[in-house]
């Protein structure tokens, strides 16, 4: 029956390492860089002149230019000419949202492969006209002649000449995502200590993760970069403890460059197929996206924490699959703060909290510690924000896949206070 | 052109310079599919077994063919280009003066890049005394002409076993080609008949080949050579390469695999994948390699255990675990990249010589266990111009360029081509035998 759904595959990945801001990519665009990943993806996978259904990717930051990123990433690569592409954006769940996307029309027999991928730079982002110099502009370009271009000219003033570089802060708040942080952090009493311990694990995992092989398959070398730069596979309690604060104020500034993520470069790839397609491709699944829940939070007029989004789309997920938290082997949940995912945890196991905000009967439950991020996650990596959904997801497909069985959850917060999780299994 | 000795010996003031000093110029050498630029003259000492083989495989090459006692086709001014001699038919000692008589005359006026293939059978099958006397003689035969022969032109010896007759295909056409340009004074053993329905200008369609270290150098030569043959290539070499396995992977079609061969886990990462993606492997190139010089007495143990890790132990545990999980197909092809150190010896490289002879021993381990129509070989290296070779002391790599018949380095290519044709399906008949690529370096000699 050609309408009944399938479940989607995940056959392969590649990614580029992380790069702090203004580093090893500081030269490199969004396309240099999602050209490198995908190039790496059809290198691994042998798909030279394959003609793909569709490649989903997108990125925050984002020239004017770039209005066809992926497409035109596509155009340049090694796979066939004739394979669509589409951009999307959801802040930090890009990456994941673009998974959803495809891994869904793979289940609805749209397609039979496709690939997700996402990409940010913060080293190379556009920086804008200010609104007063662009409206003079296009009412320069509107104007009939010469003379009436030049009678536009005594209008410019110098402060036309200071560029909008993009913030990163919700418009609606003017806060930055830190501040946003901050406040939950405080909320939750999430102590400094807690902090930085999931911090140092996210390094000491990511370091151990690099060294046993896990990336050999998941990562191809870029521009002198082996590994993420941002991994400090030395740093220690000690070393974190002594981070000033970066958000917050007084007493309770608990959060540190040390515990919350870096701004970072990079771009990550995810192929995506059918079974029988991938057999035919000598591809055999890693992992399988059975589901996934977007929820939203109204973080403006105070109700919710900005990054709490999944805590609300995780329960809403485990209700319709029948499942319970406890049901997981592996938990990836991207670590935007420290203190986002501990407040995450927290959250589920309050009841007063799980009654009233998320309508149930008691605590969501709790969430094995040592089941968490077990190969290290953003902390450690870096977070190019479109990029960390496709990360996480190949991230979960391999360490399901090195299992031989179990399920994954993934989870990850979005500006604009969206949140996205899902379900791999295998 | 990093040869500067090439170059001036090919200006005329130079080239006087060098012929004073009594130096021979390097050649140019004819590489690749380039027909040789002359006729083939071929003949029989004594009454050789080979004749109808070798008329068949010169027939199908299309060349003007000079056979004593036959019409001969093509311009009767043109010099020579290959002389072919089968010598099987040698009984005794007397018989040796129709080497002299074959080839006293024309070896004076061999075309450039010109081939000298003498066939003999193999002395431990001789039935008597004077016959293994005769055989062997032809070994030292052919290694002196070899060292008289100029302009590029190569001498090498092909020992065919009694019913092996049908064996000599692919390693005769390789012989005469530009694809053997580095290849001097071997003696090479068919062992057996072979059966080749491949077609001769893609023998590796429909293939899987496996080149480890092939981000680089010698190896991602073969992974070009074997590409071009038509097989899809898996390219391996460690994590740290992957974005030149990734360029060339893309480029040549194949696919790139970022391993540490030394990792524990690595046997198993391979033979799953190859299970996995191919469902069998035809060509397995062990190529992956690494020096840490420095003499015995200077070296420690970590510089001993590296080499060895990567070199020797690494191509055996790969090669048992694919052999395990019964992934080489029928006609599989495994080729060992072992070097000239391994046989000859170097100063500073007791570690690097020890695991490149122990290559040569797993090599002839597996040609007795791998079955069916499949083989093992290893080539040997010399002189190859890489950057492995042109990070070297100047008079170092002068002296290692120069200390050949051929004066001169080889190529990666030269190396590829050697592997590409003892993987080819067609060359069955070859097991267990040792092809130096080294233009008959004195080393070792
Ligand atoms: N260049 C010469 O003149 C010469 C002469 C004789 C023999 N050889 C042999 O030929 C082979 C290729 O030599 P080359 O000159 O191209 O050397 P090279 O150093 O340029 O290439 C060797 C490749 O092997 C890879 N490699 C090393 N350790 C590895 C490991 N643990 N796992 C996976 N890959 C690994 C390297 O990354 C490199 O790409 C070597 O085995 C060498 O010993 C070379």
């Amino acid at each position: 029956m050609a309408s009944t759904p399938r479940k989607a595959a995940v056959l392969a990945a590649n990614r580029i390492p992380f790069a702090r801001a203004n580093g090893a990519y500081r030269r490199a665009s969004n396309a240099d860089m999602l050209g490198a990943a995908l190039d790496g993806l059809v290198a691994r996978t042998g798909l030279q002149g394959e003609r793909l259904g569709e490649v989903a990717g997108g990125a925050v930051l984002k020239h004017a230019r770039d209005f066809n990123l992926t497409r035109e990433v596509v155009l340049g690569s090694k796979l066939a000419a004739d394979t669509p592409a589409f951009d999307l954006q959801q802040a930090c769940a890009t990456g994941l949202e673009a998974t959803v996307a495809i891994a869904n029309k793979i289940a609805l027999r749209q397609l039979d492969s496709g690939v997700a991928a996402g990409v940010d730079t913060v080293s190379d982002a556009p920086v804008a006209l200010n609104d007063d110099l662009r409206r003079l502009l296009m009412d320069a370009n509107a104007a009939g002649g010469p003379l009436e271009v030049a009678a536009l000219l005594p209008r410019l003033r110098p402060h036309h000449l200071v560029p909008e570089i993009p913030k990163n802060a919700e418009p609606r708040t003017g806060l930055s995502m830190g501040e946003h942080a901050a406040i939950t952090t405080r909320e939750w009493e999430i102590s400094r200590d807690q902090q930085d311990r999931l911090a140092l694990a996210s390094h000491q995992q990511l370091a151990a993760a690099y060294d046993r092989g896990f990336f050999d398959d998941l990562l191809t070398p870029y521009l002198g970069l082996q590994r993420d730069d941002n991994l400090r596979a030395d740093t220690s309690l000690e070393k974190l403890s002594q981070l000033e604060p970066a958000f917050g104020t007084g007493e309770g500034a608990t959060m540190t460059p040390g515990n919350s993520t870096p701004l970072t470069d990079g771009a990550p790839t995810v192929l995506l197929g059918s079974e029988e397609w991938g057999r035919a491709h000598g591809l055999a699944p890693l992992a399988f996206v059975v589901d996934a829940e977007i929820a939203a939070v109204d973080y403006v007029h105070g109700h919710e924490g900005l990054l709490m989004a999944p805590v609300y789309a995780v329960p809403r997920l485990l209700a319709r699959r029948d499942l319970s938290l406890e049901d997981f082997d592996f938990y990836e949940f991207h670590e935007a703060f420290a203190s986002t995912v501990l407040a995450t945890l927290k959250a589920w196991e309050d009841p007063a909290y799980c009654k009233e905000r998320l309508g149930l009967d008691g605590p969501l439950g709790t969430v094995d510690r040592t089941r968490l991020n077990v190969v290290g996650s953003s902390l450690a990596t870096g977070h190019p924000f479109a990029a960390t959904g496709a990360r996480i997801v190949a991230t979960a497909a391999k360490l399901l896949h090195e299992k031989g069985s179990g399920r994954a959850l993934i989870s990850i917060c979005a500006a604009g206070g969206n949140g996205l999780v899902a379900i791999l299994e295998r | 052109m990093g040869d500067w000795y090439q170059q001036l010996t090919s200006h005329p003031l130079g080239r006087q310079a060098t012929s004073l000093l009594g130096l021979p110029g390097p050649a140019q050498l004819r590489r690749g599919d380039d027909p040789p630029p002359g006729p083939v003259l071929a003949g029989d000492a004594g009454k050789g077994r080979l004749g109808a083989h070798l008329r068949r495989v010169l027939g199908d090459l299309h060349l003007p063919l000079r056979w004593p006692g036959d019409e001969a086709t093509g311009a009767a001014e043109d010099d020579n280009a290959c002389l072919v001699l089968d010598a099987t038919g040698l009984a005794e000692p007397a018989d040796l003066l129709s080497l002299h008589t074959f080839f006293h005359e024309p070896v004076r006026r061999l075309a450039p890049s010109g081939r000298v293939v003498v066939f003999g059978g193999v002395p431990a099958e001789a039935s008597s005394p004077a016959e293994r006397a005769a055989q062997h003689a032809l070994t030292g035969f052919v290694r002196s002409l070899a060292k008289e022969l100029r302009g590029g032109a190569t001498a090498n010896l092909v020992q065919v076993a009694r019913d092996a007759e049908g064996g000599l295909d692919s390693t005769l056409r390789f012989l005469l080609s530009g694809r053997s340009a580095f290849v001097d004074a071997q003696t090479i053993p068919i062992t057996r008949s072979a059966t080749d329905a491949s077609d001769r200008s893609r023998p590796q369609a429909d293939r899987v080949a496996l080149v480890t270290g092939a981000a680089r150098g010698i190896g991602a030569a073969i992974a070009r050579t074997l590409a071009a043959d038509g097989a899809h290539v898996v390219l391996l070499d460690l994590p740290a390469q992957g974005d030149r396995l990734t360029e060339s992977a893309n480029r040549l079609g194949g696919s790139a695999m970022q391993l540490d061969i030394t990792d524990a886990a690595a046997p198993t990462r391979l033979a799953d994948r190859i299970a996995e993606r191919h469902g069998r492997l035809d060509v397995l190139v062990h190529n992956a390699g690494s020096t840490r010089d420095k003499t015995i007495a200077g070296m420690d143990a970590a510089a001993w255990e590296t080499v060895m890790a990567v070199n020797l132990s690494a191509p055996l545990r790969l090669t048992e675990a694919l052999l395990d999980r019964e992934l080489l197909s029928p006609t599989g092809r495994i080729v060992a990249v072992s070097s000239l150190s391994g046989i000859a010896g170097n100063r500073g490289q007791t570690n690097y010589a020890a695991s490149k002879a122990g290559l040569i021993g797993l090599v002839d381990a597996l040609a007795g266990q791998v079955g069916g129509e499949a083989t093992a070989n290893a080539v040997a290296p010399g002189f190859i111009e890489t950057d492995m070779t042109a990070a070297m002391p100047f008079a170092l790599r002068e002296l290692g360029r120069r200390l050949n018949s051929l004066n001169q380095g080889g190529q990666p290519v030269d190396v590829a081509e050697t592997v590409a044709w003892l993987a080819e399906p067609g060359s069955g008949g070859v097991n267990g035998a040792v092809v130096r690529v080294c233009g008959q370096s004195l080393l070792g000699a």
